[in-house]
C-alpha cells in the first residue's frame, strides 16, 4: 500500500479514536471519581443519539441545539439513575455496580428496540458541515474533521477541569476522603450525583456526534461498550489522560489493522488489552487497584 | 480499593466432616425426584436445555461464589467444547461419549492456558482480561473453517452411547443428560465440601494470611478455574449433542452475561442456586419468546432487582429463611 | 419449608412449559411464521410477514372451504439454536404443519434439517443461502423468494453488461458474505469484468471509512457490497459522506431491501443498483395488494420477503386443499406438481430441487427529485426472465435432481 494512502488511513483512525476517547472519558471520570463501573455507557450513548433524533422530529430543533440539549437530557437521566439506584451500592463491591448498570443497559436497549426496531433511523449531517476537502491523499469530509476537533476540545477541557481547577480538586478529594470533605461543608452526595450526570452527558454528547454518520439504532452502543471498556482498562481505570491517549491510539491501531488484516480489526483491541494487563496489571497510566 | 467478596456472597460455614448435612440431602433428593418425573410432564427438549445450562451455571458459580472471581469470558469454554464435540461426532465419527469427552478436554486445556495467564488479576481486571480472551476465542471461531462461521456445525449425529443407548430416543437422551448434570453437580459439591474447598474459602477471605500459612493461593485458584472451565466444557459438549448444533451464540460475550444472570438470580455461592437460576432464566426465555424485545427488558429488570434488593438470589433468600445453607 | 423450594422449581417449570402443551387435533392446518421480530431484520420480515400470511389465509378463503387454518408466530432472534428449539417444539408438541419465512441462513439450514427429519414442510422466504436448493436440498423444503445466486447473477451480470466492468468488493467477514462475494465475482468475471480488489470487514461493523478509502483508491467503477442489513446501510450512508457517488463510482447492493432504502432515505441511497423479486409499484395487482398490506402495517410497503410469504402460504393452502392432507412431504411434492399463480409474482413453477422460479428485477434507486410520493423509490432497469434468473438445475449438486 502506497505511503500516501496510509496517511488517509491514519487520519481515519484518528477520527475513530476521537469517539473512543470521548466515550472512555466519560467512563473514566465515573470510575475514577466514583468507583462505579458504568456498563450502561453504551446504552446512554445511544440515548443521546436518539435524543438528537427526537429533537429534530418532534421539536424541529437541529443539530446545534442537540449538541447542547441532548447531553443535558441524558445527564438528567443519569442523575435520576444515580439517585434512585446507584447510590445504594456504594458500600458494596464495585462488581455490583457493573451488574446493575449491565441490567440498566439491557432495559434501555430493549425498550428502544421494542419501539423502534433495529433498522436504524436517518439523521442528516447539518448543512454547515457537509462537503469536504480534497487533501490529495484522500477526501476528508468536513463533518469528520469537526468530530476530531470538537472531541479534542471536550477531552482536553474535561481533563483541565478535573485536574487543574478547584472544582476538580474538590471532586478528587471527595473520592479519597468523603467524610473530611463533607466536614468542610461541601455537599458530597450532590457532587457525586452531578459527576455521574456529567460522565453520562459525555456519552450522550458522543451519541449526538455519531448520529449523522452512524445509523441511529438501538444497538449502536451494544458492541461498542466492551471496546470502550477495554480502552479504559488499558489506559488505566481512573486515569483520564490514560483514557484519552489510549482512545486516540486505539483508533490509529485499528486503522492500520483495517489495512493489513481487516477481519481482525474488531479483535485487536482485546489482544492489546490482554498483553497490557499481563505486563502492567493496572493499565498503562493506572494506579494499582 | 481491594475487591472483596465478603460484601456480596453469603456463604455460611461449610463443614467437611459431615459431608452431607441432612437438609441438603433432602433438597438433593427432591431435586432428583422432580427431574426424574419432569420429562413426562413437560417438554423434554426444553428440560435438557435447562439442564445443560444448569451445569454451566454450577461450574461458573464455583469460580464466583467460592473463589470470588467474576469471569466475563466463560462462554469461551461452553462454546469451544461444543464445537469440538460437534466436530468429533460429525466429521471424525466418534461415538457420543468420546465426543463429549473430547469437548470437555478442550475446555480443560483452554481453561489451563487462560487461567494461567489471568489468575493473578482480581476484580474488574480479571473480568476484563477473561473477556478479552473470550473475544479472541470468538474471533477464532468466526475465522476457523471447521466451525462453519455463523452457520455453525449442523446436523451433528447423536449416535449410541457406549454402543448401547440410542440417543435419538428422546427419553433415553434426557436421562443421559440428567446423569451428566448430576455427575457434574456432585463434582462441584464434592470440590466445595473438601479440604480443597476449605483452602479456597481461606484464600477468598484473606489471601495474604492463607499464603503466610503456606498455601500457594494461586495454585488453588488456578485449579478451581480449570475445574470450572472443564465442567463448563462438559455442559457445552452435551448441549452440542442434544441440539445437534454448535453455533457462534455459545462463544459470544452475551452468553457470558447470561450465565452471570442465572447464577446471580439463583444465588451466588449457594449449592442449588445456579441450577434454579438456570431453570428460571431458560423458562423465561421460552415463555417470553413470543414477545421479542420484552425478553431483554425483563432480563435487565431481573439484574437490577437482584442487585438492589435480592442480592442473595432465590436460593440464597430461601437459605436465609431456613437458616440452613442451600 | 422445602415445599417452598419445590414450588419455586415447579413454578419455573410450569411457567416455562405453559406453551409446551396444546390439545390440538389434526383437523387443523397450523402455519408457523418464524422470523426476526425485533432485531436487524424485523423490518424486512418481522410482523409484516405475519400480516402477509394472514392475508394469504384470508384470500384463500379457508373458512368458506371448510378448512381450519391457524397461524402461530415466533422470534428466532437470528440464532440457530433458538430457531431449532422452537422448530422442535412446534413440530413435536404443538402439531405445527409448516414453518414459513425464517431469515438468516444459519437458522434456515438448521430448520431445513429438522423439518426433513420429522417429515413436515418448510417454505423459506427470508433466508438467502443457495445451499438450500443445492447441497442441503430436501424434499420437505421450498426456497421461495430469492437466493444468493439469483442476487449475484442479477446484479452482477446486469451491471457488467451496462458498463460496470471493474469491481471492488466490500465483504462482510462471515459465511454468507463470502458466499455472496464468491458468486458475484464468478458472474462478473464470466461476463468479461475484472475484480480489482476486495476487503473483508468484521461482521458487524459500524464505521466503514477506512474500507471506503480503500475502495476509492482502487478506482473501480463499481463497489460491490457483499453484506446486508445495517452493514449495507452504514456503508452507503458513509459513502455519501466521502463523496463516492460524486467521485464517479457506484454502489451495487448485493442484498438490499426496500426497507433499507427507506431507512437510508433517497438522498443517501440514490443511484444504488440492486436486484429484488418484488416491488409494490410494479403493476396494478401488486399495488392493490400492497395497499392492503400497508393499511395493516402502519403505512409500510411490503418487502419481497413478505410478499414471498403471502405467495408461498397461498400456494401451500391450494396444495393442501387438492391433496386433502397436510402431510409435509406429500404437500411439498404437490406444490412442485402444481404451477403457481398469484397477484404478486404472477405465474411460476417450483422445480425439483425445491427452487421456486419467477422473474427477478434489476432496480435503480431514484433521486429525490424523481420520487412522486412516499415509498416511490425504484425505477426498473431490467427484467430477468424466470428461466435465467436462478441457478440452472444441473449446477446445484442437489441429490434430488436426477441427472
Amino acid at each position: 500500500m502506497p505511503v500516501q494512502a496510509l496517511f488517509g488511513q491514519v487520519l481515519i483512525g484518528l477520527i475513530n479514536g476521537a469517539f473512543y476517547a470521548m466515550l472512555s472519558l466519560g467512563l473514566s471520570v465515573i470510575f475514577g471519581l466514583l468507583n462505579i463501573i458504568n456498563f450502561a455507557h453504551g446504552a446512554l450513548y445511544m440515548t443521546g443519539a436518539f435524543a438528537a433524533y427526537f429533537l429534530l422530529q418532534w421539536a424541529g430543533l437541529g443539530y446545534w441545539w442537540s449538541l447542547l440539549l441532548a447531553p443535558i437530557a441524558v445527564g438528567l437521566l443519569g442523575v435520576v439513575l444515580e439517585k434512585t439506584m446507584l447510590k445504594r451500592l456504594y458500600h458494596l463491591d464495585h462488581l455490583y455496580g457493573l451488574l446493575l448498570t449491565f441490567g440498566i443497559a439491557l432495559i434501555i436497549q430493549g425498550g428502544f428496540r421494542n419501539e423502534f426496531g433495529s433498522s436504524g433511523l436517518p439523521y442528516a449531517i447539518p448543512s454547515q458541515l457537509t462537503g469536504g476537502y480534497n487533501l490529495g491523499f484522500m477526501f476528508l469530509p468536513t463533518y469528520r474533521a469537526w468530530v476530531v476537533v470538537f472531541s479534542i476540545v471536550v477531552c482536553v477541557g474535561t481533563w483541565v477541569v478535573i485536574e487543574r481547577t478547584r472544582l476538580g480538586a474538590y471532586l478528587r478529594a471527595a473520592t479519597e476522603n468523603p467524610t473530611l470533605v463533607r466536614a468542610f461543608g461541601i455537599n458530597v452526595p450532590r457532587m457525586i450525583t452531578l459527576t455521574y450526570g456529567f460522565g453520562v452527558a459525555l456519552a450522550g454528547l458522543a451519541g449526538v456526534l455519531a448520529a449523522p454518520i452512524y445509523q441511529v439504532n438501538p444497538l449502536m452502543g451494544a458492541d461498542l461498550i466492551i471496546v470502550v471498556f477495554a480502552v479504559v482498562v488499558i489506559g488505566g481505570m481512573g486515569s483520564i489522560m490514560g483514557s484519552i491517549v489510549t482512545g486516540f491510539t486505539l483508533g490509529i491501531v485499528e486503522g492500520f489493522t483495517k489495512v493489513f488484516y481487516p477481519e481482525a480489526s474488531n479483535t485487536v483491541i482485546f489482544v492489546i488489552m490482554a498483553l497490557v494487563l499481563l505486563v502492567r496489571p493496572a493499565g498503562l497510566f493506572g494506579r494499582t487497584a | 480499593m481491594t475487591a472483596t467478596v465478603k460484601d456480596y456472597v453469603v456463604v455460611p460455614p461449610v463443614s467437611v466432616a459431615a459431608a452431607w448435612p441432612r437438609h441438603q440431602m433432602l433438597a438433593f433428593a427432591v431435586m432428583v425426584g422432580l427431574l426424574v418425573i419432569a420429562p413426562f410432564v413437560a417438554y423434554p427438549v426444553f428440560l435438557m436445555k435447562a439442564l445443560c445450562f444448569a451445569l454451566f451455571a454450577c461450574a461458573f458459580n464455583l469460580l464466583i461464589g467460592y473463589v470470588g472471581l467474576l469471569s466475563f469470558g466463560h462462554a469461551a469454554f461452553l462454546g469451544s467444547a461444543g464445537y469440538v464435540s460437534a466436530q468429533s461426532a460429525k466429521v471424525w465419527g466418534l461415538p457420543p461419549e468420546l465426543a463429549i469427552l473430547a469437548g470437555t478436554a478442550t475446555a480443560a486445556g483452554l481453561g489451563l492456558v487462560i487461567g494461567a495467564l489471568t489468575i493473578r488479576s482480581r476484580g474488574i481486571y480479571f473480568a476484563n482480561i477473561t473477556l478479552a480472551f473470550a473475544q479472541m476465542v470468538f474471533f477464532f471461531s468466526v475465522q476457523a473453517k471447521f466451525t462453519g462461521g455463523e452457520d455453525g456445525i449442523q446436523a451433528v449425529p447423536q449416535g449410541r452411547l457406549l454402543g448401547v443407548l440410542d440417543l435419538q430416543q428422546t427419553y433415553t437422551l434426557y436421562f443421559v443428560v440428567l446423569a451428566i448434570f448430576l455427575i457434574g453437580f456432585l463434582i462441584v459439591y464434592r470440590a466445595i465440601h473438601s479440604p480443597f474447598g476449605q483452602v479456597l474459602k481461606a484464600v477468598r477471605e484473606n489471601e495474604p494470611r492463607a499464603i503466610s500459612l503456606g498455601y500457594r493461593a494461586e495454585h488453588y485458584k488456578l485449579m478451581a478455574f480449570v475445574l470450572s472451565a472443564t465442567l463448563s466444557g462438559l455442559a457445552g459438549g452435551t448441549k452440542a449433542l442434544v441440539f445437534q448444533l454448535a453455533s457462534l451464540t455459545d462463544v459470544h460475550w452475551t452468553m457470558s452475561g447470561e450465565v452471570v444472570l442465572m447464577t446471580l438470580l439463583g444465588g451466588l455461592g449457594t449449592v442449588f442456586g445456579p441450577a434454579v437460576g438456570a431453570f428460571i432464566v431458560i423458562g423465561l426465555e421460552h415463555w417470553l419468546a413470543q414477545l421479542g424485545s420484552w425478553l431483554t427488558i425483563v432480563q435487565g429488570a431481573i439484574f437490577v432487582v437482584c442487585v438492589l434488593t435480592f442480592r442473595r438470589g432465590v436460593v440464597g433468600e430461601l437459605s436465609r429463611l431456613l437458616r440452613k445453607p442451600l | 419449608m422445602l415445599i417452598t423450594r419445590v414450588l419455586v422449581l415447579t413454578i419455573a417449570l410450569i411457567a416455562a412449559t405453559a406453551t409446551a402443551h396444546a390439545q390440538i387435533s389434526d383437523g387443523i392446518v397450523k402455519i408457523g411464521v418464524m422470523n426476526d421480530q425485533s432485531g436487524t431484520y424485523a423490518d424486512i420480515t418481522g410482523p409484516g410477514s405475519t400480516t402477509a400470511a394472514r392475508l394469504a389465509v384470508e384470500d384463500f378463503g379457508a373458512a368458506k372451504k371448510g378448512l381450519k387454518v391457524e397461524i402461530v408466530v415466533a422470534d428466532h432472534l437470528n440464532k440457530p439454536d433458538v430457531g431449532s428449539s422452537i422448530a422442535r417444539q412446534w413440530y413435536d408438541a404443538e402439531k405445527v404443519d409448516v414453518i414459513v419465512d425464517v431469515p438468516t441462513s444459519s437458522v434456515a439450514l438448521a430448520i431445513n434439517q429438522i423439518t426433513r427429519d420429522k417429515g413436515k414442510a418448510f417454505l423459506v422466504s427470508g433466508a438467502a443461502s443457495s445451499d438450500l436448493t443445492g447441497k442441503a436440498c430436501s424434499p420437505n423444503t421450498i426456497h421461495w423468494t430469492y437466493d444468493t445466486w439469483a442476487l449475484a447473477n442479477g446484479t452482477g451480470s446486469a451491471i457488467v453488461k451496462t458498463g460496470g466492468d471493474t469491481w471492488f468488493f466490500l465483504t462482510a467477514d462471515y459465511a454468507f458474505g463470502h458466499a455472496l462475494e464468491r458468486d458475484t465475482e464468478a458472474v462478473v468475471v464470466k461476463n468479461g469484468g475484472k475484480v480489482l480488489g476486495k476487503v473483508r470487514h468484521p461482521f458487524p461493523t459500524a464505521d466503514f471509512s477506512s474500507f471506503l478509502l480503500q475502495a476509492q483508491a482502487s478506482k473501480a467503477k463499481i463497489i460491490g457490497l457483499a453484506n446486508a442489513g445495517a452493514d449495507t446501510t452504514n456503508a452507503i450512508k458513509q459513502g455519501a459522506e466521502f463523496g463516492i457517488v460524486k467521485g464517479g463510482q457506484q454502489f451495487a447492493g448485493l442484498l438490499v431491501f426496500i426497507s433499507d432504502v427507506h431507512a437510508l432515505s433517497l438522498e443517501k441511497a440514490n443511484g444504488l443498483v440492486l436486484t429484488e423479486a418484488f416491488y409494490w409499484d410494479l403493476n396494478d395487482k401488486t399495488r392493490a395488494w400492497s395497499k392492503r398490506f400497508a393499511e395493516k402495517q402502519h403505512g409500510a410497503m411490503p418487502t419481497m420477503v413478505q410478499a414471498g410469504v403471502y405467495s408461498a402460504v397461498l400456494h401451500y393452502l391450494k396444495a393442501v386443499e387438492a391433496l386433502k392432507s397436510d402431510d409435509g412431504t406429500k404437500v411439498i411434492a404437490k406444490m412442485k406438481e402444481m404451477p403457481t399463480d398469484d397477484p404478486l409474482f404472477g405465474k411460476g413453477v417450483v422445480r425439483a430441487d425445491g427452487r421456486k422460479i419467477h422473474p427477478m428485477y434489476l432496480f435503480e434507486v431514484k433521486k429525490p427529485a424523481e420520487a412522486k410520493g412516499p415509498w416511490d423509490y425504484y425505477k426498473v432497469r431490467a427484467t430477468i426472465p424466470a428461466e435465467q434468473a436462478f441457478r440452472p438445475l444441473d449446477q446445484g449438486e442437489c441429490p434430488l435432481v436426477k441427472k
